[in-house]
């Protein structure tokens, strides 16, 4: 089958849907790939590195259009008024597009879409499952889109990220802060710790401080009595109660006033942007401040950023770019395009350049908003197989009740062993005589002297524990050497072969024990 | 010897042995720990052969001849057959119980001065030392054929196995009743036959029904019953010495038991009865959307992918023992760390035949003991890794554990390799391992298949590597 991939021409957009390398690769899987001339320029991906991998280059926007049966894009097709085009009246019936699409925000545009009875992939539709990572092109996309925050907040900030001693004096070092520790936010943590500035994050998810704090970042831990959670479906954070809110804008207030950089990267999937920086805490921070919104397509996390631009406002600046990732074309157009390389394996399994939408794979049943000119989103909601680790959160916000976590064990459940246990030893204690409770106080004592003892074992030396407990147990040989004095021939005989075979499992034991531990050495 | 001074010789004995089982906390101290044993059992002995009247020739004679026989299967054992060793020496414990228990049984002089009560309860502790005795002999025996491979590894699963369980366990409650009644008149003999013949069918039965990937549980819980048999004929003897050592054995095995089967995610209950694999074996393939084709590499490829890795992630399984790949590994990560290359190990609690037989094949090939770390320790830096090195593991590299919420192994803590950036597997084939469950693994996109004899390939792997 046939590939296009089309320039985009929304403005200003430089990514392109495949790269030479990666075309190769598609080859590879049975298709052919053409490209509309000059679709890569701006990613630094001239025609003739596409020619030499082997992909037809050609002139015509339409004409490429009409002669593929899968068409690459970055942008979700638009009309262009400049070059007469519109892209939606190019898709061709039983056609498959994949883009991104955003098919919630975009209903009518679905609708359109739609009407061109093709099938159409929306890559931001990806479910955020395990196995589709490799195809989560929202990831590839919030990664870079993190990382040149940083970058642009550099550009505008006035001084180092580093501190250094120099003969000219000291310079302190960049305090920033990283609102949302997702892929964006711990990408930007990951940059901006990378040259030299203190970072912090804050995220209304807890099961986030382990990654943020493994990129040797502050995590902002929260106050609060309650211990809530924000962790929503598929891993994004969810709408939070207002008295959290509150606790959470008391923070960022305190830190407005501390820190040089602010970077915010919060979203809550399918609703507008949350407001975290206010205008009176823009007016709090330093002169020279830059703040960076990578909400601001959704409205933004501050009340002053204007999408799309950059503005300076009480001493601040405001960076309110939408389009991060285009402005790192290259690199984001390449994971972009193995992002769409992965979904291509996955719905050619045969290798052989034909497709198959499979509605009964979950991942590609998630990302296909329309099927054959049906819109088929949202999509049943993904059944996570597995759910997250429950006891790996810190102690500060427990899981909620509601959640399936194990329930916390009832008081009856502490206290039914004990009463169980309590009633079988008054039950012994009735019936046995003194001399036997004697005997069982010491069994009971040893088992828990064994129990203490015995969690200490390193598990590496499992294997030793158990022939060294299998050398020491053969002390039933007492009991052997106790009967050998008998005069009654069997029973001498029965000891004597219980002498013999312990004594086997006494030297053996012990033996092969001190052999192995003398194997253990430390490098 | 006085009594008063045998029991001061014991009481030395007790505390010298929680002092070395203490001293496995950590390999430093483990060697100190094993000569505390070897004294303790010293002075147990001498104190109580002190005591011996007559026939001091064949108490000699079992000493020497069995210790020989010990010294010499200690020497000889090979390392990768440490599993089987512990189940025969495990056995000997579940023998010697039997026997003594016998002697005791037959020796009547000794309970001439109990009371009524007292005499009952003594019947009883001879019982039940007699009966796990049995259950840990016969038990071990089988569990050894199945190690050393004599006995096959699959589980043997008869129709209607609870109920026989049942039954033989009612039964030898039956002949228990009988048994304490007949002793009461001086008899007793024939229930206590008949009830050591049904002990041994329930431990054939027993170890027969559970698959190969639980020996580990077994072996522990073996382990725990030799424990449990030497308390009883404390119990019988009245010895507080045997009671202790019993009850730390026992523990100890309890414990390992409890580890083997969290670290599979399985209910000891549910092991014991036997049958895994069997069950829900057509559910146990994985979601057609994960199958796909795997991508073998040659050893000249993996060569140059470790070559190229910064950490380097090995993972051993039963596999690595069969080849006997532990010393071609070593050399390996020898060449590598010269390299520096950061090579770690990853030990999943189950990998093997019985707890930390890992640990004891890497120790052996000198593999230093502190670049080999337990799952929990390691589980979270696969991200980091360049390559992790799976040889001859499987099930505890399975990510449907995690992924696929029918897997049979649904749940169970498995090593997060495919997070690392590359993965490659050895195997012999594309076989499922010994849970009978497809391995996504395998799939997947990072991963790479060397197919062949794993020390075949490691040598091939380090060949090239040097050359």
């Amino acid at each position: 089958m046939q590939i296009g991939v089309p320039k985009e021409i929304h403005e200003g957009e430089r990514r392109v849907a495949t790269t030479p390398e990666v075309a190769e690769q598609l080859q590879k899987l049975g298709f052919s790939v053409s490209i509309e001339c000059g679709a890569g320029m701006e990613a630094n991906f001239s025609d003739e590195a596409y020619k030499e991998a082997g992909v037809r280059v050609v002139d015509d926007v339409r004409s490429l259009w009409a002669s593929s049966d899968l068409i690459f894009k970055v942008r979700a097709p638009e009309r262009h008024h400049k070059a007469g085009v519109d892209e939606v009246e190019l898709l061709g019936e039983g056609k498959l597009l994949v883009s991104f699409i955003w098919p919630a925000q975009n209903e009518d545009f679905m609708r359109r879409l739609a009407a061109r009875k093709a099938t159409v992939i929306a890559m931001d539709s990806v479910p955020r499952i395990s196995r589709a990572q490799k195809l989560d092109a929202l990831s590839s996309m919030a990664n870079i889109a993190g990382y040149r925050a940083v970058v642009e907040a550099a550009q505008y900030f006035g001084r180092f990220f580093t501190g250094q001693i120099t003969a000219a004096g000291k310079v302190p070092p960049a305090r920033v802060l990283v609102i949302g520790a997702g892929v964006a936010g711990l990408a930007a943590v990951g940059a901006a710790k990378s040259m030299g500035a203190i970072v912090r994050a804050f995220d209304t998810r807890p099961e986030v401080k382990e990654q943020v704090e493994s990129m040797d970042a502050e995590f902002l831990m929260l106050e609060f009595e309650e211990g809530e959670d924000g962790t929503g479906e598929g891993g994004y954070a969810k709408v939070m109660s207002e008295e959290f809110i509150k606790a959470e804008m008391d923070l960022f207030a305190r830190q407005a006033m501390e820190v040089d950089i602010i970077i915010t990267t919060a979203l809550i999937p399918g609703k507008p942007a949350p407001e975290l920086i206010t205008e009176a805490m823009v007016k709090t921070m330093r002169d020279g401040s830059v703040v960076v919104d990578l909400a601001a397509e959704q409205g933004g996390n501050c009340s002053l950023t204007e999408a799309g631009r950059v503005v300076k406002k009480h001493g601040v600046t405001l960076i309110g770019y939408t389009d991060l990732p285009s402005r790192l074309a290259t690199q984001s157009s390449q994971l972009y395009a193995t992002n769409l390389r992965h979904l291509l394996t996955d719905l050619c399994p045969e290798k052989d350049g034909t497709i198959n939408v499979d509605m009964e794979d979950e991942v590609i049943r998630g990302a296909t908003v329309i099927k054959d000119g049906e819109i088929t989103w949202p999509p049943p909601a993904p059944k996570l197989s597995v759910r997250p680790e429950v006891s790996g959160r810190p102690k500060a916000a427990p899981a909620r009740p509601v959640e399936s976590g194990p329930a916390p064990p009832s008081v009856l459940g502490i206290l039914l062993p004990f009463l169980l246990g309590g009633a079988a030893l008054l039950g012994v204690g009735l019936v046995a005589p003194a001399s036997f409770m004697e005997h069982f106080t010491v069994f009971v004592l040893a088992c828990f002297v064994g129990y203490m003892v015995i969690w200490n074992v390193t598990p590496a030396l499992h294997t030793p524990l158990m022939s060294v407990t299998n050398a020491i147990s053969s002390i039933i040989v007492i009991g052997a050497l106790l009967q050998v004095s008998a005069e009654v021939s069997l029973i001498k005989w029965l000891a004597g072969v219980a002498i013999l075979i312990t004594s086997i499992n006494i030297f053996g034991g012990f033996a092969v024990t001190h052999r192995m531990l003398e194997m253990f050495r430390k490098g | 010897m006085t009594e008063g001074l045998a029991n001061v010789s014991y009481l030395g004995a007790i505390i010298l042995f929680i002092l070395a089982l203490g001293g496995l906390s950590n390999q430093e101290t483990a060697r100190r720990g094993n000569l505390y044993g070897m004294l303790g059992m010293a002075i147990a002995l001498l104190a109580t052969v002190a005591l011996v009247e007559r026939n001091y020739a064949i108490m000699v004679g079992g000493l020497a001849i069995g210790g020989t026989i010990g010294f010499v299967l200690a020497r000889r054992v090979q390392m990768t057959q440490m599993p089987e060793l512990v189940a025969i020496l495990h056995s000997l414990v579940g023998l010697a119980a039997t026997l003594v228990g016998f002697a005791t049984f037959l020796n009547a002089e000794r309970v001439h001065d109990f009371s009524a009560a007292e005499k009952t309860i003594h019947d009883i502790e001879v019982y039940l030392g007699i009966l796990i005795g049995a259950v840990t002999f016969s038990g071990s025996v089988i569990a050894f054929g199945k190690l050393s491979g004599k006995i096959g590894g699959k589980p043997l699963t008869l129709p209607a196995r609870h109920w026989l369980n049942l039954g033989l366990l009612i039964l030898a409650i039956v002949f228990g009743v009988m048994f304490v009644q007949q002793a009461e008149e001086g008899g007793g003999l024939a229930p206590l036959i008949i009830m050591t013949v049904i002990a041994l069918l329930f431990g054939v039965h027993m170890v027969m029904a559970i698959g190969g990937a639980d020996m580990p549980v077994v072996v522990s819980m073996l382990n725990s019953y030799s424990g449990w048999a030497a308390a009883a004929t404390g119990f019988m003897l009245e010895s507080d010495l045997l009671i202790v050592v019993g009850a730390l054995v026992g523990s100890s095995g309890a414990i390992l038991s409890y580890i083997m089967c969290r670290a599979m995610n399985r209910k000891f209950l549910s092991v014991i009865a036997g049958g895994f694999g069997t069950a829900g074996g057509g559910a146990a393939s994985a979601p057609a959307g994960e199958q796909g084709e795997v991508v073998a590499v040659t050893p000249e490829e993996t060569a140059e992918l470790l070559s190229a890795a910064k950490e380097v992630m090995i993972i051993p399984g039963y596999g690595m023992a069969v080849a006997q790949a532990q010393h071609t590994v070593n050399e390996m990560v020898k060449y590598l760390r010269e390299n520096s290359v950061k090579v770690r190990f990853g030990i999943h609690p189950v990998a093997g035949r019985m707890p930390g037989h890992m640990n004891v094949l890497l120790a052996e090939a000198k593999v230093p003991y502190d670049i080999v770390f337990e799952m929990d320790e390691i589980n979270d830096d696969f991200p980091d890794i360049d390559v992790s090195i799976v040889i001859g593991a499987n099930d505890i590299v399975n990510p449907s554990a995690q992924e696929d919420a029918d897997s049979p192994i649904a749940g169970m803590p498995v090593l997060e390799c495919w997070k690392g950036k590359t993965t490659i597997v050895l195997k012999r084939s594309m076989a499922t391992g010994y849970a009978g469950v497809e391995n996504p693994l395998f799939y997947k996109e990072n991963t790479r298949m060397l197919f062949g004899d794993a020390r075949d390939s490691l040598e091939a792997v380090l060949k090239s590597l040097q050359g």
